[in-house]
């Protein structure tokens, strides 16, 4: 079967709608940060995929970045969560509603 | 292989199994009830996300991908899971008051993304299978061709990276200290 860049397009279209649609829907803080990176290696396979179909490393060479900026997220993301955690002592975003009109 | 067509044959269906887990695992990531069952199907979204990488001659990235996200983040949030959340399934609602709202509202603001499908205008040339190589005119490997083009062409963002990371340690390390009051 011949995979074209269609494919690729859709399977990380896909990937990116469902890690949108947790960020938007979880409750769970830390389910919300795992659902960031779903989007995140959306954008990857993406970059890949053109990078190859256009026989450029341009694009390999921005995964690496993406990659890099992912961890520094993630590592600011739990240290978040965890001050979150030490104030509420739940981890629900539903309540974390100080700031509701 | 014909301009356009990016694998054919074995890799073909290759690429169609990973992309079936990748989206399951990913669907489990986000209907798991408990952390610790969203946290283990990411980490397998990763691993099937690197296979892909590796169809696509992107070793270097796989390699990392597997490296940082499944060997370094996936240890993190499991670590932080475990702290804050030892009890394995959660009591009470996973989903947030809007569930039905977004449920609509997503195929909304995405499909339009589709209408590139239709569009598609890149140059009907072959993929060039040496191109994620070559070290100058030399065939070298994929590690070595990304090293080429990351420490000529991109040697600033790369250092501005470097610095990014120092600044993402230093704010994890204030977010996560307890009380500021209680050091003397």
């Amino acid at each position: 079967m011949t995979v074209t860049i269609n494919h690729y397009l859709i399977v990380s279209f896909l990937l990116f709608s469902i890690g949108f649609f947790g960020v938007l829907v979880r409750r769970n803080f830390l389910t919300i940060l795992m659902s960031i990176e779903l989007i995140l290696n959306a954008v990857n396979l993406n970059l890949i995929a053109f990078s190859r179909r256009l026989s450029d490393l341009t694009g390999q060479v921005f995964s690496v970045f993406v990659i890099t900026i992912a961890a520094g997220e993630a590592a600011i993301g739990l240290a978040l969560t965890i001050s979150f955690f030490r104030q509420r002592k739940t981890l629900d975003v539903e309540d974390a509603r100080t700031m509701r009109g | 292989m014909e301009g356009g067509a990016l694998l054919t044959g074995t890799a073909g269906w290759l690429f169609a199994i990973f992309a079936v887990l990748a989206l399951a695992s990913a669907i489990a990531v986000v209907a798991a009830r408990s952390p610790v069952h969203s946290a283990l199907f990411l980490l397998l979204s990763f691993v099937v996300v690197a296979c892909i990488f590796i169809l696509q001659q992107a070793e270097f990235v796989g390699a990392v991908q597997m490296l940082v996200y499944a060997g370094g983040i996936m240890v993190l949030f499991l670590f932080v899971v475990m702290l804050v959340n030892p009890g394995v399934v959660q009591a009470g609602k996973a989903f947030q008051t809007q569930f039905d709202v977004a449920l609509v509202l997503l195929p909304v603001f995405l499909l339009p993304f589709l209408y590139i499908l239709g569009t598609e205008k890149l140059p009907d040339v072959a993929v060039k299978p040496d191109a994620f190589r070559m070290v100058g005119d030399k065939i070298a490997g994929n590690t070595e061709a990304v090293a080429w083009v990351l420490f000529r062409d991109y040697l600033v963002p790369f250092e501005v990276a470097s610095v990014f990371l120092l600044v993402a340690m230093v704010g994890a390390v204030v977010l996560g200290k307890r009380s500021l009051e209680k050091m003397d």
